[in-house]
This record gives structure tokens, sequence and C-alpha cells, in this order.
């Protein structure tokens, strides 16, 4: 008890030397000591109440509030208030060129509207498809460079530079890069497949093979940096590890598989659950690629059909079911990843 | 390598070192180098060939290959002229937004995460309101789109509010700069705030508790001592966040719309440059992406380490 007033008071006294500017906290210091009569007076039921809450919450809570709480709310307003507000919108009508959905009349329509749009499901099937091949190979293609490159080889900074390259480019410029490598007469993975007598395919116009060819192309931007993630994780590792495996007369491979990759699980779900949002993300690569709203045929996935709706049809609460939808796949990736760091007392 | 071992290399002559290091490659070692260079083959590629193509002349793209350098006669720089002439107002529109949200949501994450990390309080309060910032960073921004634009469009309403500065002979569309400004410190806040944490967690306590228990305000803890020493994770933060914000289409897409606005973005320029009726400019296309991507390029080039720690964290 006598700890605890200490460094209340000492908390309140060092307060007004640093008073020199007026300070926009004052409610936050008066909530403070609110519930401070507590140590001095005889314990009445209201101190106790007081300590409880301080307790509970901890000494330093109302004081650290001002750094936190404001960036917290407009966060959470962006955020949060956003998601909740276009849970709303989905449930309007909404569409064309009015100012503000009709809150009054609220329904499923949209959603029942999404099941029985064929593009949506084609879109919704896209974008499951995109998110396990895309981070499936990503993650495989980072795997095998970190162990690579924490082979203990020379120029190690060159060859990490290189690869984690392409990850600083936008998506636009990328785009542009991959409809050149693409192209039909001219691409270089014609050129390339040429040269053993395949092709020349029309890799952005054929319909069963885009989608594998924009996931290719975000694999190459990305396994960087699954990559760079990977050997931190490798680099964790104590080298007794290693040493015991060969001990033990393990050969390269069956090490790695036995004894390494299996130590790497918390790199792999923090690196996929990362290259799962990118994926999502995708629209930017997309509406590049063609320079409007409407992706090559069979390369639709939700995030482009969302804005496409929104903001080209000015389908306002279609789209907004549309990214609900999107948000709960994302919530189904997130929602286990925050329990699994909560669990490890990550947060 | 034993000290023996070392000394004895220290004294070989270069020449000697060399041929003893090739003597010692194992052909497993020489496989591996060839995989390592084929695997920057496959990621420099892409990249050469666009830049190659960007100083071509339209027969020089059709005649030779595609990752070939131009021949005598088939290079010029009239594409990057003309991309450099339709996208250097995006380039100061992106650096207008960009720049501010940059340093403001780096600002906010450091002091965000401060007040979540050091000050002492339940860590069973912290973990949810934790849980929140980090589920922030992950939610796909289609999710927000439209309440965005009902926000900025009918709520706030800056180009109406803000109509003295149109006065002055500014086009009022760069409102949609300030919102742009606005909205990527919001979003950016979660990560920063992430950043800034798993740094300020490794950060030694006990000066700062020894400095709280001579009664040094929260306030004076973060300016005296940890803001000085946040320095390497601002370097950190500021690169992640210019690539991140100069990168973004969505929210310039949504907010400014259209490429020929006077405030539009280099990057929504971008994506439509190089392609009219008569077919796609591919050379153009290149040096358009590659004059585009300077900044980022050059950000990545003198602080790749900044940035590879960024992403991995």
């Amino acid at each position: 008890m006598f700890d605890l007033y200490r460094r209340l008071s000492g908390a309140l006294g060092s307060s007004s030397p640093d008073d020199d500017e007026a300070r926009p906290d004052g409610g936050v210091v008066s909530e403070r000591s609110a519930p401070d009569p507590g140590p001095e007076s005889e314990p009445g039921p209201l101190a106790r109440v007081g300590s409880a809450v301080d307790r509970r919450l901890g000494s330093d809570f109302f004081e650290s509030s001002l750094f936190w709480l404001p960036p917290f709310l407009l966060m959470a307003l962006f955020v949060y208030g956003a998601i909740i507000w276009n849970l709303l919108i989905s449930l309007t009508d909404y569409r064309g060129f009015a100012n503000a959905p009709d809150y009054g009349n609220l329904d499923f329509g949209m959603y029942s509207r999404a099941l029985a749009d064929p593009g949506f499901i084609d879109a919704a099937v896209n974008t499951l498809i995109l998110l396990v091949a895309f981070t499936g190979a990503t993650l495989a293609v980072g795997l095998v460079l970190a162990i690579l490159i924490d082979r203990g080889i020379r120029f190690e900074n060159a060859f990490r530079t290189i690869y984690l390259l392409p990850m600083s480019l936008s998506f636009v410029v990328t785009a542009q890069f991959w409809l050149w490598m693409y192209n039909f007469n001219n691409g270089i993975v014609n050129l390339f497949l040429g040269t053993f007598g395949i092709g020349p395919i029309s890799f952005l116009g054929n319909q069963t093979i885009v989608l594998w060819a924009i996931i290719f192309a975000l694999m190459w931007q990305f396994s960087g940096y699954a990559m760079v993630v990977y050997l931190a994780g490798l680099r964790a590792i104590p080298t007794e590890h290693y040493e015991a495996a060969q001990v033990d007369g393990a050969s390269t491979l069956k090490m790695y598989w036995r004894v390494i990759i299996p130590q790497l699980k918390g790199a792999t779900i923090s690196a996929a659950v990362v290259l799962m949002v990118f994926g999502m993300k995708a629209f930017d690569f997309l509406y590049s690629l063609v320079g409007g709203y409407r992706p090559p045929n069979g390369a639709d996935i939700l995030a482009t059909k969302m804005v496409r709706e929104a903001y080209a049809n000015l389908n306002w609460a279609y789209g907004a079911a549309i990214a609900i939808v999107l948000f709960g796949m994302a919530l189904a990736v997130i929602g286990p990843y925050l329990v699994y760091e909560y669990r490890r007392n990550n947060l | 390598m034993s000290d023996a071992e070392i000394r004895r290399t220290n004294e070989l002559t270069r020449a000697a070192r060399l041929r003893r290091s090739v003597e010692q490659t194992t052909p497993s070692e020489v496989a591996l180098y060839v995989v390592l260079l084929v695997m920057a083959g496959f990621y420099l590629v892409p990249i050469e060939s666009g830049l190659v193509t960007s100083i071509k002349t339209n027969t020089a793209i059709i005649q030779t290959a595609p990752y070939a350098p131009p021949g005598a006669g088939g290079a010029t720089l009239e594409k990057w002229q003309t991309a450099i002439d339709a996208l250097l107002r995006g380039m100061g529109n992106s650096l207008l937004y960009a720049v501010p949200a940059t340093v403001i949501s780096a600002a906010l994450g450091s002091v965000t995460a401060y007040g979540l990390t050091m000050p002492t309080w339940k860590q069973a309060y912290k973990a949810p309101l934790i849980a929140l910032i980090v589920a922030g960073i992950f939610i796909p921004y289609q999710a927000v789109l439209v309440p965005l634009t009902q926000f900025w469009s009918q709520w706030v309403q800056l180009a109406q509010h803000l109509s003295f500065v149109w006065a002055i002979g500014v086009p009022d569309d760069y409102a949609g700069i300030i919102e742009l400004v606005v909205t990527h410190v919001a979003y950016g806040l979660p990560i920063c705030t992430l950043l800034f944490r798993t740094y300020y967690k490794t950060m030694s306590t006990e000066m700062i508790e020894s400095a709280r228990l001579d009664g040094a305000s929260l306030r004076r803890v973060y300016r005296r001592i940890v803001l000085p020493l946040s320095g390497p994770m601002f370097a950190v933060v500021l690169i992640y966040q210019f690539t991140q914000i100069w990168n973004d289409l969505l929210f310039t897409l949504v907010l400014v719309s259209t490429e020929s606005s006077p405030a539009a973005p280099v990057v929504l320029i971008l994506a439509g440059l190089g392609s009219s009726l008569e077919g796609q400019d591919f050379a153009l296309r290149m040096a358009g992406a590659f004059f585009a991507a300077l900044p980022t390029l050059a950000v990545y080039i003198f602080f790749g380490d900044e940035f590879a720690e960024g992403v991995s964290a």
C-alpha cells in the first residue's frame, strides 16, 4: 500500500516541473488522483474501490493512456468503425448517385444476391486458389533460398539484396514488368519456353492459365520476403542442433527435414499470414495489369470484384457485402493467428 | 577453423589463397553457387528486361530479343522523356502525401508503442488492445472502402471547408492529398506500433524503472530516455512506411479517382500509362515504371538492411 502511494505521489509531483507548456491531459491527472484518497485516509469503501481499480489495471494505466489512447482511437475509428459501418451499408440497397444509403430498410438481400451471382462464386474460388497456391509456392521457394543462403556462402549480402529487391517495388511497377514478360510475341517467358519447343502461350488471354501466371508473378515478388523471415528463423536455431544431427549420421537432406524445418513453425505461420494478406491485396497488381477495373478473364478475385462493383458499377451496397465476405476470409486467417500469438505470450 | 589455421591462411599470398579456395571448392559447393546465381537471374530478369526495353525504339523492340540491349541506332531516350513529362507532376503529388504521412505515422506509432509497452499496467488488459492493433495490420482495405468514401465525401467534405485554400489558386483536387495523408496515417498506425513495440520490448527497463522511482513522469521518460534510443527503429519504420505508402494504389484510386486530376499521384498515372487504342507502348510503360520506382529503389539500395528488418518483423 505504501509503495503504491509513493509511486502515485511521485508521478503526480514530478509532472509539475514538466508542465511548462499547457498539458492536454488535465483530465487524466484528475482521473488518476480521484481514486487516490485511499492510502492516506482510513480504508473506507471508496478507497478500497480506488486501489482495487489501480491494482487491477496497473499503476500507470491512466497516465499512459495519454500516449496510446488518441492514436488507438484514430485507428479504431478508421478500421473497426469503418468495418461496422461497412456491414451496415451492406445491409442496405445503396446504389447509384445517391449521397447516402437509406439505413431504414435493412436486409440480407445483397448476400443472397452474391450467392446467386456466378461471377461472385468464381471470384471467391479464384481468391481461395490464389491464397493457397501463392502462399504455398512462396513459402517453399523462400525456405529453399533461406537454407541455401544460410550455408555460409560468400557474397551473402549481395544475394539477399537481389532476392528481396522485387518486394520493394510497387504492384503497379511489377505489373508493367510482367505484362512485358508474358507478352505473346516478344515476352521472355515465351522466348524461354520456345527453346524447349513449347508455345507461344497467351498467358494473360487464356482463362485457364491466367490465374497461375499471376500467382507466379506474385511469387516472384514476395519469395524474397519469405526468405528473410525464414533466414531469421534459421539463425535463431542453435548450432548444436545441426551438430547433433550430423553426429547421429543424418544426411543433410534428412537433417533439414527432421530437425531444422520443424523448428521453423513459428516463422512459417507468421510468414504465411502476411503472405495471405498480400494475396488478398493483389488488387493493385490486377488493376495495373489492364489499367482498369476489369481484370483478365479468369483472374477475377473478390478484391477486384468488390472495387469494380462499388466504384465502376456504383453498386455500393453489393460491393460492401463482397467486402464483408473478404473480411470474413481474412478474419479466418488472422483470428487463429492472434490466438496463437497470445498463447505464446507474444502480443 | 582453428586459430592456427586462420593464422596460416593470413600468411598466404593472395594468389595462393585464391588457388587454395578454388581447390577446396567441392562439386556440391559449385552446384550451390550455380543455383544461387540462377535464382538471382530469375529475380533480376524482369527488371533487366524492363530496363533495356525502356531505351529501345519501337522497331528495336520487335527486332531485338527482350533481354538484349538495343543495337546501335535502336537506342533512344525519347520514351524516358515522355514518361518523365507524364509522371513528374505525379511524383510531386506523391511526395506531398507520402512524406507527411510517413513521418506522422512513425511518430504516432512510437508514442503508442511506448504507452503500451513500458508503463506498468496489466498485461491481461494490454493484450486485447494489442490484438486489435495487430489485427488492424491485416484487414483487407476493401472492407473499409465504401465507408471511407462516404466519410470523406459526405461527412467531412474537406473540399468545401478549405475553400480559402482553393481561392488562392490551388486546385480543389488537392483535398484528396490531405485525405490521403490522414487515411495512410490511420491505416499505417498498426504496423508502426507493432514495429516499435517489438523494439521497445527488448529495451533495458532498468534505467526507466530507476527514473520512474526518482519521480520522472512518463512523458519525461519518453523524451529523455526512450525517444533518443529509438533512432535505429525510426529508420526502419520510416523506410517501411514510405515504401508502403508510395507503392499503394488502392487508396489513391478511391480518394483521388482520376489520373487526369491535377492531384493524381504517380502510381495512378502509371497504371494507365502506355495503353491506348493502337496497342501497348511497352517501352513507355517500362520507362514510366522505372521512373515511378526510383524513390523506392533508391531507398532500398541505400537502406536495404533497414528495409529487410522492417518487412521481417
